[in-house]
């Protein structure tokens, strides 16, 4: 494949691993998540409900998260998903485009993945709960991060600010940097 | 002298020596001591000069609140001036200076400023430096600065690296004092999720040492057991997180709290961050930041030796160093007695303990009195040495501080009673009440800051909240010490003259004394903000914490008012100075800002770019051959593309998705020209105005289908964009059935630009891109060398010009697929001022140099893109107003200058004579200047007063070098006027 990620593959090790997640499928979908017929595209697409808000659903054909009351963000593990959810919407008003490119994902794995989100998210990384789908802020750029187990955080950001990102991470992840905060809290991993 | 120890002592390990040096020479103190505790050790008491006078000082205190003991730290980039040596944990090799001398601490040339005293009042440098203003900046301004001022700067840069933290809790406890574990313990149970912090090293605060003098036990353990205990309860709490070297810093809006950590202080160059910003959400906050011993006014009280009398019994007992080896005690209260038990345990000689009450009576005293330690009351002292303490004289409390006994003595342990440490309570609007039987200022339990929900955010506890009784001080404490009520003295001796107000210090690190507040007060500076700044009380960077209480008490006597009356200055964060880098938290270097980069920017950078900042994104300016500079790449750009073909990045441009049964309608509100009438297939230049009618953005719009636009922004513009449509649509038309997607970065865009660009593209194949099939300003998707690929025929240089997106992680691809299609017919990138030059010499506008958010589409010709048509859109209503319809606005022409040179950027029409502020008069200005390498000679855009009415005419534009230009206006399109070029 000729294409070129944004990160190329990069690695760091720290106290915690950054790296650049394989590459996935996007769509961004809008429209009336009240809507019978989202749910059914959604479901036929995914193999899961549309999340609750601040969620992150996972189904047996990929992962979907909540944008805003009127936006979704599936990651399908097919190619079929946006002409699909098009056919299937086709007589209601909505919004459904590939947005793969756009976005770049990052990994963090180890124990201390909610120490490193700490120093860079505003958010309550510590009570973050898998399932959880937080859009915040990751040091001066817009991110979405989210658990998909007590040591792996995932950090979505576009693509054009992925280096500073990364190097960000890299920084907070740095040895030396560890708070021991963790683990601290039960029942948030 | 002072001295260590052999008595045993809390915080020090004497197995453990480590080697220090101050202003270049060897020392040694032990694990545990701080810089202040091991220079004490070593007899070294001066530790610093003052500010304004050079005074000689030593440390008054045993921590944060220090004033005097500054030094400058660390060397290199790791350098930091005006370090508390009584805060500064010490390490193996720590390098220390002092600071605000020359040429040594010990011989101060500086010190002449002290005689000078007198010549040197308050306000001083206000009534001196009025006149004349030529000497401001010649003598006045070098002699301040030499000789005031502490450390000085740290020279390069910072060598470590900082960070935040952001945190969430329940329940963020400041101190961990008996008060603060207790509140910490309190909630822990009740299962919140608590942040327990303390700015020590140690937990406990001072009930570890003054409980064991007092024999105290709480539910029957020892002070120190007791701590430990609850420390361990709460450290089996997984809920609680406990936290030393954690200092609470500012308390904001909404439960918002800060707390400066020191996390590798002790040990420069490791690999660590050397400070992390804890930027805390609490649901609530407690203060349990204990109390502030104050020191008395006395003649002499700035001599080295002279300290606060819990600092001597802590030195003492935490570190086994005493600054003297006879230690007068003067006291207002009965706490100080602990001072002189202390010492008299650790085997120090107490000449005396002077105490202002007419009766020592309490049980402390009476222990004292009992160790056989004289005790003098009704009485008050005058400190007298040379740059030492040498001896006091005893007077009485309410004379005029003549005669009296003269007790020999090296140190003196003062006690003006205690004040509340208030200043997290008091950040966000916690108000303090006076409490007159102890003669301080207390956190106002009715009054606390209040958060969203209207209810108090900050609770007080503790000797923090002026519970200073034995009873507060130290909770559940089950033996007791009564103490009996102090006097409060702010005066010692309250009669005395001139010459005794003037050795009276209040403010150590600012030279602010008795005499320079009470003359404020006679000069009318009765409110105390006022007052603060004339004197500069309370303004250095210990930020008044000792000298709040004596000085306002010393202005309200000076005013006949009452202390509350008068009222206390404003307390602000942080609570200490922290370091600048801990603010700025990881953004350095590298990830000062985030860099925005388009998919084929590190192509770019492979490929001589010389950037250019555009947004937070970097363009390429122009592509460097080896040995070219700036102008000839730029040049060879030009007339590449004029000539044969170039690429430009364009993926940065703004590109947004617009679709809905109403998206018709919504464009047509959004811009100003019609675009429902546009053809699926097509595209059309569109102009978008805000309310006011002013130009915002433009760009080119296609539409995709029926239901769907894209529209292109500018690449500043996107964001704004996108977010001005996202809030019509959500505030006002949210019965508009659209949505807007920022689609910008899910493409790369890559425009192959001139005559050959055809030719060049039907190399890669896959698409039928001939005039026939794609006219100017159509747009068709296919694939492109494999790739998919929307082809957009529009033209921003007015060659044949294409536009091609593909999806940003195919760019690559596609940008060197075109590189090397193109290898043989010379194809090269350009950039942006390439780009900027190729667009004036069609006259075609930029956002941001033709537009500065006063520019109508009007005053820029562009009236044929602003419909006459529509019922509305948004700007129609602003371009109607009179300002807008004026005839006489600046409006868009060309400028040639007569020479063929370039005009200055910015540069002002000037006509004769000035308007009412006396400026010249003007009648336009240069918006756009370049060199035309297609025509050779300078271009130029401009907005000039009636302009298209007036070719022909010459202007005069001064430079700012004394030069006139003068330049012809012209039609603003100097080449192919015809746009033939474009459609072929």
């Amino acid at each position: 494949m000729s294409d070129a990620t944004p990160l190329s593959g990069a690695h760091h090790e720290g106290f915690v691993t950054v790296s650049e997640d394989a590459p996935h499928a996007m769509i961004q979908l809008r429209a009336d998540l009240s809507d019978p017929a989202v749910a059914a595209a959604v479901r036929s697409a995914i193999g899961a409900e549309v999340p609750q808000p601040l969620c992150i659903a996972s189904g047996d054909r990929g992962r979907v998260a909540w944008m805003t009351p009127d936006e979704l963000l599936l990651f399908p593990d097919h190619d079929d998903a946006v002409r699909d959810i098009g056919q299937a919407l086709q007589d209601r008003h909505h919004l459904v485009l590939a947005v793969s490119d756009m976005r770049c994902c990052i990994r963090l794995d180890g124990p201390a993945v909610r120490e490193v989100l700490a120093k860079v998210v505003p958010v309550d990384a510590f009570a973050l709960e898998a399932g959880t789908f937080r859009r915040t802020r990751l040091a001066q750029v817009s991110s979405a991060v989210w658990l998909s187990g007590p040591e792996t955080a995932h950090i979505l950001c576009f693509r054009s600010v992925a280096r500073y990102a990364f190097d960000v991470l890299s920084v907070a992840s740095r040895q030396g940097g560890e708070i021991g905060l963790v683990p601290a809290f039960p029942g948030t991993s | 002298m002072a001295h260590r120890l052999s008595s045993p002592a809390r915080r020090i390990d004497r197995a453990r020596a480590l080697h220090f040096t101050f202003d270049g020479a060897l020392y040694r103190g032990f694990a545990g001591d701080t810089l202040a505790s091991a220079l004490m050790g070593a007899d070294r008491m001066l530790m610093g000069r003052s500010f304004k006078y050079h005074r000689p000082r030593g440390p008054v205190t045993p921590g944060q609140d220090e004033p005097n003991a500054l030094v400058g730290l660390g060397q290199g980039g790791r350098f930091e001036p005006n370090q508390r040596a009584t805060a500064t944990p010490l390490h193996e090799g720590l390098t220390a200076i002092s600071q605000n001398r020359w040429p040594s601490l010990d011989h101060d040339l500086g010190a002449i400023n002290a005689r000078l005293s007198r010549f040197l009042p308050a306000g001083f440098y206000y009534k001196m430096f009025m006149w004349p203003a030529s000497f401001w900046e010649k003598v006045y301004e070098p002699f301040i600065r030499r000789s005031a001022g502490l450390g000085k700067p740290p020279e390069g840069a910072d060598a470590d690296r900082y960070e935040h933290l952001y945190y969430h809790c329940d329940l963020a406890v400041v101190g961990g004092g008996i008060a603060g574990l207790s509140a910490a313990l309190q909630a822990g149970r009740a299962g919140k999720r608590v942040l327990l912090m303390e700015q020590d090293t140690l937990w406990g605060g001072r009930s570890v040492t003054d409980g064991a003098l007092d024999r105290a036990t709480f539910d029957g353990q020892a002070p120190g057991d007791r701590v430990a205990a609850m420390v361990s309860e709460l450290e089996d709490m997984p809920n609680v997180t406990l936290r030393l070297n954690l200092q609470g810093s500012g308390v904001y809006d909404h439960g918002y709290l800060t707390a400066f950590e020191r996390v590798s202080d002790h040990a420069p160059g490791a690999d660590a961050p050397r400070h992390r910003l804890w930027r805390i959400r609490a649901g609530h906050i407690v203060t349990a930041t204990g109390a502030l011993e104050r020191p008395l006014a006395f003649a002499g009280n700035d001599l080295p030796g002279v300290m606060l009398a819990s600092a001597v019994r802590d030195f003492v007992t935490d570190y086994a160093v005493t600054p003297g080896r006879r230690v007068v005690v003067m006291t207002t209260n009965d706490d100080a007695y602990r001072t002189a038990l202390a010492l008299h345990g650790a085997g120090v000689t107490v000449p005396a303990v002077v105490d202002t009450r007419a009766e020592a009576a309490g049980e402390l005293p009476q222990r004292v009195r009992a160790l056989g330690i004289e005790i003098l009351t009704g009485s008050g002292i005058v400190a007298e040495g040379r740059g030492r303490v040498e001896r006091v004289r005893v007077c009485d409390v309410t004379g005029d501080g003549t005669g009296g006994r003269s007790i020999a003595c090296d140190a003196v342990a003062m006690s003006g009673g205690w004040s509340p440490v208030p200043h997290l309570w008091s950040h966000c609007g916690g108000k303090l009440t006076w409490d007159e039987t102890h003669a301080f200022f207390a956190p106002d339990p009715e009054h606390p800051p209040t958060g969203a929900d209207g209810k108090g955010m900050v609770s007080a506890v503790g000797a923090a909240a002026g519970d200073l009784t034995l009873e507060g001080l130290r909770q559940g404490a089950d033996t007791r010490c009564a103490e009996e009520p102090p006097r409060p003295t702010w005066i010692l001796p309250e009669g005395a003259g001139p010459k005794l107000r003037a050795k009276m210090f209040l403010d150590y690190q600012n030279d602010v004394k008795v005499s320079d507040i009470q003359l404020a007060a006679q000069e009318g500076f009765v409110s105390v903000e006022h007052a603060k700044r004339y004197t500069t009380l309370g303004m250095a960077t210990d930020q008044g914490k000792l000298s709040n209480i004596n000085g306002l008490a010393v202005l309200s006597h000076a005013l006949g008012e009452s202390i509350p009356a008068v009222g206390t200055t404003t307390f602000r964060p942080p609570y200490v100075p922290i370091s600048m880098g801990s603010v700025a938290g990881e953004a350095r270097g590298d990830i000062f800002q985030p860099l925005r980069r388009s998919p084929l920017h590190e192509w770019h950078e492979d490929h001589g770019a010389d950037w250019e900042p555009v947004g937070h994104w970097r363009r390429p300016y122009c592509y460097r051959n080896a040995g070219e500079d700036r102008e000839t790449s730029v040049i060879r750009e030009i007339g590449n593309v004029r000539g044969n073909v170039g690429l430009l990045d364009a993926s940065t441009l703004g590109k947004i998705v617009v679709k809905g049964p109403d998206a018709g309608r919504f464009m047509d509100l959004l811009y100003t020209n019609m675009m429902s009438s546009l053809a699926p297939g097509r595209c059309r230049y569109g102009l978008m105005c805000n309310e006011q009618g002013f130009l915002m953005d433009d760009g080119v719009v296609a539409r995709l289908s029926e239901d769907t636009f894209l529209c292109h922004t500018t690449t500043g513009g996107a964001d704004h964009v996108h977010a001005h449509m996202e809030e019509w649509l959500q505030t006002e038309w949210w019965d508009l059935k659209v949505y807007a997607a920022n689609v910008t970065e899910q493409w790369a865009q890559i425009a192959v630009v001139g005559p050959n660009a055809r030719k060049l593209l039907d190399r890669l194949g896959g698409m039928d891109l001939s005039p026939e099939a794609m006219p100017f300003m159509a747009w068709a998707e296919g694939e492109l060398f494999g790739i998919p690929a929307r082809v957009f025929r529009i033209s921003f240089s007015g060659e044949l010009s294409y536009e091609v997106a593909v999806p940003a992680n195919r760019g690559l691809a596609l940008w060197t697929a075109l590189m090397e299609a193109g290898a043989d017919m010379g194809v090269m990138p350009y950039g942006t001022e390439a780009l900027h030059v190729l667009r004036a010499e069609k006259g075609f506008i930029m956002i941001g140099d033709e537009t500065d958010g006063t520019v109508i589409p009007q005053d820029l010709g562009l009236g044929w893109a602003v419909s006459r048509k529509k019922e509305d859109f948004i700007g129609k209503r602003g371009q109607a107003r009179a300002h807008m319809t004026d005839p006489y606005r600046w409006r868009l022409v060309g400028l040639e200058t007569l020479d063929g040179g370039v005009l200055p950027d910015g540069a002002y029409a000037a006509l004769e004579g000035t308007n009412e502020n006396g400026q010249r008069l003007t009648e336009g200005r240069v918006t756009s200047t370049y060199y035309s390498p297609t025509l050779k000679r300078g271009i130029a855009l401009g907005l000039v007063l009636n302009g298209p009415d007036r070719m022909g005419d010459v202007l005069e534009f001064p430079g700012t070098d004394g030069t006139v230009h003068a330049a012809r206006i012209v039609d603003p399109v100097v080449y192919d006027k015809e746009g033939s070029r474009q459609d072929v």
